[in-house]
């Protein structure tokens, strides 16, 4: 079997920031491998440790830049990556849905795994309507918020858990192929090992402009625009207690006195 | 005219909440430019869901009989065909677990944008402002979207619609393919049972991924013992193992409403805050100003958790 995981580089926010026009300005952004994509990464890692994956290759969207957070992925175990980064996409403030369907359902179709892992959604737009959005481009099935997956695969059919809200799971059977979104919790994400990371300097990175994936420019044209970007207004007029934290714990003491909630 | 269709969602024979709030949506929607609301209510016993949405600004119910529970391809298939049926400009689906499963399929089938996860939405008939959030809620963003579009939102945004509405309910017939079906939901599970039940405490003291190691819980449970109040937590924490699923707060962990939230490192993501609005008084200790924790929050101590905890268990000691 062969497992195709998404991997996206995610822009981190620092504590304190400003906003230049519809952008965080950059010297308070960081950059890190999706929260939802190492879980991802590490189920289909997991597979071929098993011996039921015979490969796992990544695909990532990204600049050069994100070269470090991929290598991170193979570190941990895939066997190689494709980065798809064309002057087109360059100029792009919000890729939205479409656009990343469009692309990465070209990758999907020409490395035809039998399962493809993404992230239930990224950290920083938090979509989460990628995956499944790919499947129905491409015919293949789909579920959203796996929390677990058999890797038995009996008759070629993926068994999973969907975690719906509260508390409740859905027990589901998915034909293969399949494009699964994976959930934060179905495992225990690894750290790479130094000799991991030694490995994935020479694991094969493949990279492809839009043409070479067969993609027209115009399919990044986001249709959705990005007008506006602010700080959300508080709902609550939160009252911050100042100074030391004996006295900003004392007044919290006296709070939960105040409360009859402590001793 | 912009006519809307919205969607509804159940689960185990009820409808879900946001089903009445997404009628409040789609009907301020459809008010902007004097168009229709249609529903569709897809599987299960239809007849009295259809009855219960029949609220308030409601114009047409479309019914699907087609089985019990949950079906994302019957789902998409129904959608789609209501689509090409009632050409709305804008089909909402709520951004439930459910509705992530189908409303990107409906979305890429009928060659739609889609915008996820909305908290208020507004149209002139053309253009579509979205209002959402990016990076777990530090900002706040408005997108436009030109013509049709899906768009699915944030429960407990809008208010349930009320009132008694005189829709039309009428029966679609959907042609499912069933060639076409290619999962099967075999059942469901409740997870997160056990010992404690977080959702009857009346003081919680809720610790987050700012705890950064399981060696450093002790200092939550001191805190809490000393309080006589239960631990409870943000989901990374169960991710780890650190604490069992059951103390859980969130959209899928539990709900909670005790007298006292304590918020200890926890950034207050819209999942968790899902969980934990309806508490009386909300504390944060947070050493970001700017958390979204922050705007839920009544009172707050902006440091680090690591002096302020130790300094609040020995108040108490
Ligand atoms: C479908 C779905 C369902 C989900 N369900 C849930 C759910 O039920 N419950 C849930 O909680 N999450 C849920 N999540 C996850 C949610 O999106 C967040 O990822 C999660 O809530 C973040 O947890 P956190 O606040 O503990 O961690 P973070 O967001 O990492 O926040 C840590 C906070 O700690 C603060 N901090 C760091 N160090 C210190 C210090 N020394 N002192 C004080 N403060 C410090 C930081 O400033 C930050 O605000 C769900 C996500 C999805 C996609």
């Amino acid at each position: 079997m062969k497992i195709l995981v998404t991997v996206k580089e995610v822009a981190t926010v620092e504590d304190e920031f400003e906003i230049q026009g519809t952008e965080i300005a950059d010297q308070y952004l960081g950059a890190d491998l999706n929260e939802w994509d190492d879980y991802a990464i590490e189920e289909a890692v997991q597979l071929q440790e098993e011996g039921i994956a015979d490969e796992v290759v990544t695909v990532t969207i990204g600049p050069e830049d994100c070269e470090q957070t991929i290598r991170q992925a193979l570190a941990k175990g895939a066997d190689r990556a494709v980065r798809v980064w064309d002057d087109a996409l360059e100029g792009v403030d919000l890729l939205d849905v479409n656009a990343k369907t469009e692309i990465l359902s070209a990758v999907v179709e020409e490395e035809d795994p039998d399962l493809v892992l993404t992230g239930v959604q990224a950290g920083d737009d938090s979509f989460a309507a990628t995956g499944v959005s790919v499947a129905e481009n491409l015919g293949f099935q789909w579920g959203a918020v796996v929390n677990h997956l058999e890797h038995g695969f009996d008759d070629d059919v993926a068994a999973v858990r969907r975690e719906l809200e509260g508390g409740v799971e859905e027990l589901t059977d998915i034909e293969l192929p399949a494009v699964l979104t994976i959930q934060t919790g179905i495992n225990e994400p690894r750290y790479a090992s130094l000799r991991g990371i030694r490995q994935a300097q020479q694991k094969p990175m493949n990279v492809q402009s839009l043409g070479d994936i067969g993609v027209d420019e115009s399919a990044v044209d986001s249709e959705l625009e990005l007008t506006d970007m602010y700080e959300p207004e508080s709902e609550s007029d939160v009252t911050v207690w100042e100074g030391s934290a004996e006295e900003t714990a004392s007044e919290l003491g006296d709070l939960l006195r105040d409360k009859g909630v402590a001793p | 005219m912009t006519d809307v269709l919205a969607i509804t969602d159940h689960r185990r024979g009820d409808l879900r909440d946001v089903s009445y709030e997404i009628v409040t949506a789609g009907r301020q929607l459809a008010d902007e430019t004097g168009g229709d609301l249609h529903l569709a209510v897809i599987s299960g016993t239809v007849d009295d869901f259809a009855e219960k949405v029949n609220r308030e600004g409601v114009d047409a119910i479309h019914t699907v009989d087609y089985g019990e529970e949950f079906n994302h391809d019957v789902y998409t298939q129904a959608i789609t065909q209501l689509y090409d049926d009632l050409a709305p400009q804008y089909v909402l689906a709520p951004n439930s677990v459910n509705g992530l499963d189908y409303a990107p399929a409906v979305a890429n089938q009928l060659d739609l944008p889609i915008v996820t996860d909305t908290i208020d939405l507004e149209t002139d008939g053309e253009t579509l402002i979205a209002t959402r959030e990016m990076y777990g809620g530090k900002v706040e963003t408005t997108n436009e979207l030109e013509g049709p579009a899906v768009a699915t939102i944030r429960s407990t945004e809008w208010p349930k619609a009320e009132g008694t509405g005189d829709a039309s309910i009428e029966a679609f017939d959907a042609d499912i393919d069933e060639g076409a079906i290619g999962s099967t939901v075999n059942g469901f599970e409740e997870v997160a049972g056990g010992d404690v039940d977080i959702s009857e405490a009346d003081v919680l003291v809720s610790v987050g991924r700012g705890i950064e190691e399981e060696d450093n819980l002790p200092i939550i449970e001191e805190l809490a013992d000393a309080l006589d109040a239960t631990v409870s937590s943000s989901r990374p924490i169960v991710d780890n193992g650190w604490l069992p699923k059951n103390r859980q707060v969130g959209q899928s962990g539990k709900v909670v409403t005790p007298d006292v939230y304590i918020a200890i490192g926890i950034s207050g993501a819209v999942q968790h805050v899902a969980g934990m609005k309806g508490s009386d008084t909300i504390v944060a200790i947070n050493t970001d100003p700017n958390a979204p924790i922050m705007d839920i929050a009544d009172f707050a101590i902006v440091d680090d958790l690591f002096d302020v905890v130790p300094a609040l268990t020995e108040e108490f000691q």
